[in-house]
């Protein structure tokens, strides 16, 4: 891979595009909130019913640090090769928003948690590394429903405040992105990174929301909020190119300026320019100590478990599988345990083989997780194949079956009789096929390749499928 | 002024109830705007249930400064934006107090949002001096001093942010303690500027008020600015000086103090002498820059503090619905008075982009010298003592729309809270039967030693015995 120069990693294209990513992680897998003792299991129940005075604001109300959420957040940032500062320090952003009850949010500016890290992603040429700037803590703000839909047409907003103080973790990137497909692939790969760490749960809705800054050759850059998923993302990367291409190319100029990311329509629309940026007056939370966290990652590092890339490693060596089935195999980890549970009864080349190529994408295909399938079943399935008891053809027809109908692999073959039909059957299928068509035979012999095909087909047929589909041909053509 | 003793004693001899329905009498029939809320309804049914109880307070009725939240008690802040806000919860000092038994019979008048120095801008009008109703009682806890004073109550807590406890004992010749930083847990205290404020007790001497500050002050895991301290603050109240060495600051003795003040905080220093301590002067050279630096710090933390007071969740409310930006504005622009809107625009322009450094970072830097001189003096002495005002209580009227000469005012009080020592004010003299304040400044969690001065200084003298003539 490429260290050497990274700032000088040279454009796609000659649009020479650079992208930075700021991504606001939830950290909903904590008990409470970031400042206060409320619970966070507030998804199944009614607004506002998961709030104290120092959730909702209110006057007097101070807040506490959950020793926890700095203790995931010190994970992250190992997780991220970034470095965890001696002192943490909270900071006030002040603006003005009926979803922030105090007037302010409690964030970080100096002194964040982590910061100069990095993350190895396949970029568009070869792996890349994708530096890191830094990693801080701040509080989630409360959450506005328009009644009526978007904020144009509503007559009036809700606010619920079960949201406001879950703990939010926000990563921001340097402008090493060189594309909205290596966005894209960065966010899947800090996505597994944070499933790996277990401290997200990355399923529920707004747990990672992307703020991305895009420039066009050195020029002005914009940001495109309110991203909530990583398609979204390459999608409204993908617009903002187009949009600030078309400009440049009709004579305009790319203003600094925030836009909002129109999910529905797929574009980006203008909030506010630089001219009307707020400013932040950003200044220390005298309510919170300064924290000193310098001690605590040592201890934190130990409990980290093996990550994505070292797994991948791990994989290749250890079990000799490729380079391609290692990383496909570790990108979510439930996959990787998932192999690793197989890999330990049945040949792990074969077990590699069969969930990466074959059942991911079965359950791709369905929208399912891997929790769908049992590994008991992988490992029966492997059995039966390396067993030379099914033919491949029946292995994906068993997988198939097993996740639209359910049943083990056992249970398919002897509802199916998929078992590998016997050799007598077999030869007696070749010369019944071989009498019934002179024709093809003839072909065969004037050179035509293809009549063999047509004369396995004719086989299976009779065999049901349960012939090896190689056998059959070396059958046939020794036979003719 | 009634004392905690006689308090006690009356309960005894009639009932919780009796003593307090009287103190609910005198504050009805007080001449001097003491109170915004009377806590009418619920406080003599309470009074009933301390029957038995036996907590150091217990039936002693205690008025509480109205930016300290009370459950169930309107909290106002004395600010229009406030109107009608009823907390759900109790402060950290509330529950302490409930659980010794006390009795809160209703909330203090202050500045607005503890912003002044003379009880003058409250939206419920000016509190009165009670040993001269011409004169401001000092402020921003002015309702606080004034309810002592007027012996309406026998305790009253107030709250300090750059004198607000100490100033108002000083004009009103009570006894008030701004405890170090954290000593006390400013949990459901109303900020101002978190930074420096601290919840102080004040009384009607030095021994009512340790009782009071014994009974409110230990660690709260719900400020993480908050400190254990010392488990029991009564064993300072000893008479006894022998041996203590007290610094004298000569920078607290500049340009604008009153003869009269100069005279008697020396005459005391000279008292404290005759009693067996000695001492010394010393120098804190950086004092003159920290009014400036207390102010930005002041305003900065206010603008952000106040931020908060948007009309949309409690207080005032628009009689018309419009959009959020709009009620916002309209909000802010109704509910806050004059003093208010001057701090948190210049709290706002002091943490702007480009004036950030010149200001607020700069403030903060004097900050840190001026804690260095309080480390410094306080090496080689055990106390310091200074005027706590320059002069006695001002007029009414006469100082208020020239808020540069008002700030003025706080130049002796500000280095405590900047440094965040403890201090303490009581009665050192008389000035035209106006009283004057002793400020007894020690090292940080040292409030015994100031303690011990102050109770050996009032043990030795009689200003404490005497009080204004309230018919």
């Amino acid at each position: 891979m490429r260290e050497e120069s990274l700032k000088l990693r040279p454009y796609l294209d000659e649009v020479g595009v650079m992208i930075g990513l700021e991504i606001h992680v939830q950290l909903n897998k904590l008990n409470t909130k970031i400042f206060c003792g409320c619970p966070l299991d507030y998804h199944d129940d009614g607004p506002n019913t998961h709030t104290c005075p120092v959730c909702l604001g209110l006057p007097g109300s101070l807040p506490v640090i959950n020793r926890k959420a700095v203790e995931y957040s010190i994970k992250v940032g190992l997780a991220l090769n970034c470095s965890i500062e001696e002192h943490t320090q909270f900071y006030r952003k002040n603006y003005y928003y009926p979803d922030l009850p105090k007037g302010f949010q409690i964030t970080q500016y100096d002194y964040p948690i982590a910061s100069s890290g990095y993350i190895n992603i396949e970029g568009e040429d070869g792996e890349v590394r994708i530096r890191i700037n830094r990693a801080h803590m701040e509080e989630d703000p409360g959450r506005l429903v328009h009644e009526g839909g978007s904020i144009e047409r509503s007559k009036y907003t809700l606010i619920d405040y079960n949201r406001s103080g879950v703990a939010l973790l926000e990563i921001v990137t340097e402008p090493d992105i060189r594309s909205p497909k290596e966005a894209r692939r960065f966010l899947d790969k800090l996505r597994n990174i944070l499933g790996y760490l277990d401290v997200v749960d990355t399923t529920l809705e707004g747990s990672m929301r992307v703020d991305a800054n895009i420039s066009l050759s050195g020029g002005s850059r914009s940001e495109v909020k309110n991203i909530s998923s990583h398609k979204g993302a390459e999608r409204a990367l993908l617009f903002e190119i187009v949009r600030q291409k078309n400009l440049l190319r009709r004579g305009g100029k790319v203003v600094q300026e925030t836009r909002h990311f129109d999910e529905a329509r797929g574009v980006t629309v203008s909030l506010r320019t630089k001219e009307e940026a707020h400013d932040y007056r950003y200044f220390p939370e005298a309510d919170l100590v300064s924290l000193r966290v310098a001690d605590w990652a040592p201890g934190i590092a130990k409990t980290l478990p093996e990550l994505p890339d070292a797994r991948r490693q791990r994989f290749i060596t250890h079990y000799s599988i490729t380079d391609d089935h290692a990383k496909s195999l570790t990108s979510e980890k439930q996959v990787a345990d998932f192999y690793e549970q197989v890999a330990a009864e049945v040949d792990p080349k074969l077990a590699a083989v069969w969930i990466a190529d074959v059942l991911k994408g079965e359950l791709n295909y369905r929208d399912l997780g891997i929790d769908a399938f049992a590994s008991a079943s992988m490992v029966q399935l492997v059995k039966l194949l390396a067993g030379d008891k099914i033919t491949e053809q029946s292995g994906v027809e068993v997988i198939r079956t097993i996740l639209d109908e359910g049943g083990t692999p056992d249970e398919v073959v002897a509802a199916k009789g998929l078992l590998k039909a016997g050799s007598d059957l077999v030869t007696a299928a070749v010369e019944e096929v071989i009498s019934e068509n002179p024709g093809a035979v003839e072909d065969y012999q004037n050179g035509k390749q293809e009549a063999v095909n047509f004369l396995m087909g004719q086989v299976m047929k009779k065999t049901k499928g349960r012939a090896d589909a190689k056998e059959v041909r070396k059958m046939i053509i020794q036979r003719i | 002024m009634i004392t905690v003793s006689q308090t006690l004693e009356a309960i005894q001899d009639s009932s919780a109830e009796e003593v307090v329905s009287q103190c609910i009498d005198r504050i009805e029939a007080s001449k001097f705007n003491t109170f915004i809320t009377v806590a009418k309804e619920s406080v003599l049914e309470v009074a009933g249930e301390t029957e038995g109880h036996t907590g150091p307070l217990a039936g002693v009725p205690i008025a509480i400064k109205d930016n300290i939240s009370t459950k169930g008690i309107q909290t106002t802040c004395a600010s229009r934006i406030l109107g009608g806000y009823v907390p759900p919860y109790d402060a950290h000092v509330i529950e302490r107090l409930k659980a010794a038994g006390a009795i809160i019979v209703g909330k203090l008048n202050m500045d607005e949002f503890a912003m002044g120095t003379s009880t003058e801008t409250s939206h419920y009008g000016p509190t009165l001096n009670p040993w001269n109703t011409e004169t401001v009682p000092g402020g921003s806890s002015g309702g606080s001093a004034a309810t002592i004073a007027a012996g309406e109550v026998p305790l009253a807590l107030g709250s300090d942010t750059g004198g607000s406890v100490r100033c108002p004992a000083s004009f009103c010749g009570v006894v008030g303690l701004k405890p170090t930083y954290g000593v006390i847990s400013r949990y459901g205290l109303i900020s101002y500027a978190n930074s420096l404020e601290q919840i102080g007790p004040i009384a009607s001497n030095v021994a009512d008020m340790t009782l009071l500050f014994n009974v409110i002050a230990g660690h709260d895991q719900r400020d993480s600015t908050s400190v254990p301290g010392e488990k029991d603050y009564t064993k300072a109240l000893v008479d006894d000086v022998k041996g203590l060495t007290i610094g004298v600051p000569k920078e607290y003795f500049g340009d604008g103090l009153d003869q009269a003040v100069e005279k008697s905080v020396w005459d005391s220093v000279h008292r404290l002498e005759d009693l067996g301590a000695s001492w010394q002067e010393v120098e804190m050279p950086h004092t003159k820059y920290a009014l400036a630096a207390y102010y930005v710090i002041a305003m900065s933390e206010a603008s952000s503090n106040l931020a908060r007071f948007d009309g949309m969740r409690y207080g005032l409310r628009l009689e018309k619905d419009h959009d959020w930006h709009t009620t916002y504005s309209e909000i802010r622009a109704q509910g806050f008075g004059e003093e208010v809107k001057r701090r948190i625009l210049l709290g706002t322009y002091a943490l702007s982009a480009g004036y950030m450094d010149k200001y607020y970072l700069k403030a903060l830097k004097v900050r840190t010298l001026i804690k260095q001189d309080f480390e410094r003096a306080l090496k080689s002495t055990d106390v310091l003592i200074a005027p706590t005002m320059p002069t006695p209580a001002f007029k009414l009227g006469e100082k208020i729309s020239d808020p540069l000469t008002l700030y003025m005012a706080d130049v002796n009080t500000v280095p405590v809270n900047l440094s965040g020592v403890p201090s303490v004010s009581l009665p050192c003299g008389f000035s035209d039967g106006l009283p004057i304040g002793l400020q007894i400044m020690g090292k940080h969690f040292d409030e015994k030693t100031i303690i011990r001065t102050a109770y050996t200084f009032e043990q030795n003298t009689n200003f404490h015995t005497k009080a204004p003539e309230v018919v």
